[in-house]
């Protein structure tokens, strides 16, 4: 074939077209909050290297802190899309135990691990997307709702499960027991799960188009209708997201103890709470990012480990947590005060 | 203007009932292709109703129609009417101001790749020549990642225009795109109003103002109380006489006396 049949080559995206580049202060500024959070932490690091130096050197902390932060920090990821569609869920510690009792009925009924995994999540996919409806269909506010489903949740639980708990000590779950709980590389695989989750839900928040209607539908929900955006379904995806979250992360906790506990969840509702607003997630919505909560759940469960270990009396997590949580508040509203400006 | 242009957008015995509130009755009302239809009328006449039925985000009650292109619509919805080429400039301007001016521009139909990704670059791009070659941002301090809720009303403005102008709309739906803004900036949008029609499409103009709205318009239509009360060309009146008979429109519901 002769060569001049092919075309020449067109430059498709001339310099015309270029987005026009951003000063480092510029990117700085856009960043600000996750860049304030970032400091926080590292901050905070600092703090705990230098009161127990020997502590905070050595692997064995991590690797507590890598298998207990994921159990509720996994939550903390798939709660930002809530946060940021201007919601609030306070039932996922009752869908964690809930999810699970579908594991242990579907098991005790096929014997297969594979079916009992799926019905777990897809009971918190259910209770996720009641949720949902019920806010977003019936526009019942949902700080007041997800109070009431996280009760209603948490008694179904109690009732089918007759208050008492389940051991799950056979040999079927090895493997995903190993999964679970095993380690890759030397990091617990709890930390694995949690990273993988973080990713993919990076990638759903900013690369899919339900990724860009969480954002519009929390900033200005009649602006978003106006352009065509289904504002009530985005709001039982973000619900439902949170309810397939939650499901797997009562199977990873369930797994780790080898028991399903009635309680399983109670306990770690403020948490994840804490750690999507500690990581720079508006609660007026409209703003958050997957990334800042992930650095807010690691802050947070640091905390934690960090207080006990550094030899300071328990009694002291908690004045920690107080003062980290407002100094970081207060920062986030200054920056984003002068970012207006 | 031409009459035997093809009718783009008719509303065919439109009612629309809100509880126990009629906002529209019985209304007729077409958009033939390239003309520029001023729709007057005081508050609460029904006007932004009208513009939200076109738009998709209302459906009219049983009996009455919605037809494009001589053909009745279907599920009729903002996705929708977007899909036909009906873009809305609203008057809150239908922005999320916390949002970057490339994410609002393509809210309600961001590209994707073949992935199902969003094209991120493909909007940052497009933003970015957009800004610069319609809304006459030249200037690196008006970037498309930059947050809507930074920008001036005028700027806001064009950012709302520039999305409906993007989109290559057949008929753009203006719900007082004037409110708010200043001198110049009126006159851009009106200038916007006005290459809708060189360019062959349509458009509706809804403003308080009349002398914004009588230079640009084919065709006024004075709505009242849900109903349409009169139907006049600017050839056929003057300023003043439209004043005049506004105010008896507003006071007696009749267009004349």
């Amino acid at each position: 074939m002769a060569k001049t049949d092919i075309p020449p080559s067109v430059d498709e995206h001339p310099a015309v077209d270029a987005v026009p580049r951003i000063s480092a202060r510029l990117f700085l500024r856009r960043h600000a909050l996750t860049t304030g959070t970032v400091v926080i932490a590292i901050l905070m690091w600092t703090i705990f290297v230098t009161a127990a130096p020997d502590v905070f050197l050595s692997s064995s902390i991590y690797n507590a802190f890598a298998t207990t932060t994921p159990l509720w920090g996994m939550m903390a990821l798939a709660l930002t899309f809530v946060v940021i569609t201007r919601e609030m869920d306070l039932s996922f510690v009752s869908v964690m135990a809930l999810g699970m009792v579908g594991f242990t009925r579907v098991f005790d009924w096929t014997g297969n691990v594979f079916l009992a995994i799926l019905a777990c999540l897809i009971v918190g996919l259910a209770c996720g997307c009641f949720n949902g409806f019920l806010v977003a269909i019936l526009g019942i506010p949902s700080l007041v709702i997800t109070l009431g489903t996280m009760f209603f949740f948490r008694g179904i639980e109690m009732v089918l499960l007759d208050g008492s708990g389940v051991a799950l000590t056979g040999d079927e779950f090895t493997g995903l027991r190993n999964a679970l709980n095993g380690q890759t590389a030397g990091i617990p695989n709890e930390m694995v799960w949690m990273v993988v989750i973080g990713v993919v839900l990076w990638l759903v928040l900013n690369r899919t188009r339900f990724g860009a209607h969480l954002f519009v539908v929390g900033d200005n929900a009649d602006s978003a209708r106006m352009m065509g955006v289904r504002v009530a379904r985005v709001k039982i995806a973000a619900f439902g997201t949170l309810g397939v979250v939650a499901a797997f992360s009562g199977l990873v906790a369930s797994m780790q103890s080898s028991y399903l506990w009635p309680t399983l969840g109670e306990g770690s509702l403020l948490l994840p709470i804490a750690a999507v607003f500690l990581g720079g997630t508006s609660v007026f919505g409209g703003i958050g990012t997957v990334f800042g909560s992930f650095l807010g759940a690691l802050m947070v469960g640091s905390i934690q480990a960090g207080v006990i270990s550094a030899g300071m009396d328990g009694f002291y997590t908690q004045l920690f947590f107080g003062m980290v949580i407002i100094i970081s508040l207060v920062l986030q509203t200054l920056i984003s005060r002068r970012m207006r400006h | 203007m031409d009459e035997t242009a093809p009718v783009v957008m008719e509303l065919h015995n439109v009612s629309k009932t809100f509880g126990e509130v009629q906002a529209l009755r019985d209304v007729n009302f077409h958009v033939r292709q390239g003309e520029i239809v001023g729709l007057l009328g005081d508050n609460g006449s029904g006007k932004s109703t009208m513009v939200k039925m076109m738009m998709g985000y209302h459906q009219p009650d049983p009996g009455g129609e919605v037809r494009f292109d001589d053909e009745p619509v279907r599920g009729w919805s903002v996705a929708k009417a977007r899909s036909l080429g009906i873009e809305t400039v609203y008057q809150e301007r239908a922005l999320a101001d916390l949002q970057s001016v490339w994410r609002n521009m393509f809210m309600g139909r961001e590209p994707v790749n073949r992935f199902g990704l969003l094209d991120t670059r493909r909007m940052r791009r497009e933003a970015a020549a957009l800004m610069k070659g319609h809304m006459g941002f030249t200037s690196g301090a008006v970037h498309p990642d930059n947050v809507v809720q930074t920008m001036s009303g005028g700027e806001k403005q064009g950012v709302a225009i520039t999305r409906a102008l993007h989109f290559h709309a057949r008929l753009v739906l203006l719900d007082e795109p004037t409110m708010g803004l200043s001198l110049s900036e009126t006159q851009k949008t009106l200038d916007f109003v006005r290459s809708i029609k060189e360019a062959g499409h349509s458009a509706v103009l809804i403003d308080h103002n009349i002398n914004h709205v009588y230079p640009v318009v084919d065709r006024l239509v004075v709505l009242d109380r849900g109903s349409i009360a009169g139907e006049f060309s600017p050839s056929e009146i003057t300023l003043d006489e439209l004043t005049d008979r506004l105010r008896t429109v507003a006071r007696t519901g009749q267009m004349e006396e």
